[in-house]
């Protein structure tokens, strides 16, 4: 049985705290992904940066992705962290933590886990800039406003 | 039946609302519902976004239910390059 934890928070992300709680006596390997906000993104200057979450799906969707890992690689615990609302630049936005006894498994599951969550969960990111503000996104063409 | 529809992100920038109740015949499809959307929301984009009922995508055929969640997922975004 896997220990899973799968939060939301509007808090900074503790990444000290996520790695004792998938820390166990069995786990040989432990990896800790942290995506953090840039200050740049096609040319232009980002000044700040806010995510919007439909917060119960996307925690059904973390969980999910969970599962799947378990499912696909003997790993020990998985523990994923999204920030939402504003997150000022150079800060974590997202982390997953994966302990496993062994490190092909831990990067292995580490890699599915945040390539998973960024295609399917559904959290959305702003970008403020200077005399604009845009959504993140393949079809954002129309989302830009000034 | 009643569906409860929610916006997201630029949608509900574009929409101008966070959630809507719509009123469909029963056995209607996300596909009726959509098209449904579109005349009351005409800012919708013509491309549909990804579609998920009570927390979970769904293809355009999927049945609908009395009260079902249904939400419009722009293109997500979390996390960083």
């Amino acid at each position: 049985m896997t220990k899973s934890s799968y939060r939301v928070t509007s808090d900074g992300i503790d990444t000290e705290a996520l790695l004792s709680e998938v820390g166990n006596a069995a786990a040989g390997a432990t990896t800790l992904f942290v995506g953090t906000t840039r200050n740049e993104n096609e040319g232009r200057i980002v000044e700040r940066l806010e995510y919007e979450v439909y917060e119960s799906m996307a925690l059904e969707e973390m969980r999910r992705i969970g599962e799947e890992i378990a499912r696909r690689w003997r790993v020990i615990a998985v523990s994923m962290v999204h920030r939402v609302g504003v997150v000022p630049i150079g800060q974590a936005s997202v982390a997953v933590a994966i302990s496993a006894a062994h490190r092909e498994e831990a990067f292995a599951a580490c890699r599915y886990g945040i390539d998973t969550l960024k295609a399917t969960v559904p959290i959305w990111k702003k970008e403020f800039y200077r005399g604009g503000e845009h959504w993140v996104g393949p079809c954002h063409a129309h989302g830009a406003t000034v | 039946m009643r569906i409860r529809v929610l916006f997201f992100a630029y949608l509900r920038e574009r929409c101008g609302v966070r959630e809507a109740d719509v009123e469909l015949p029963e056995g209607a499809s996300v596909d009726e519902l959509w098209s449904r959307l579109v005349t009351r929301f005409p800012a919708l984009p013509a491309a549909p976004p990804r579609f998920a009922v009570n927390r979970v995508y769904v293809d355009k055929g999927h049945p609908l239910h009395d009260n079902d969640e249904f939400a419009l997922i722009p293109p997500v975004s979390g996390g960083t390059q």
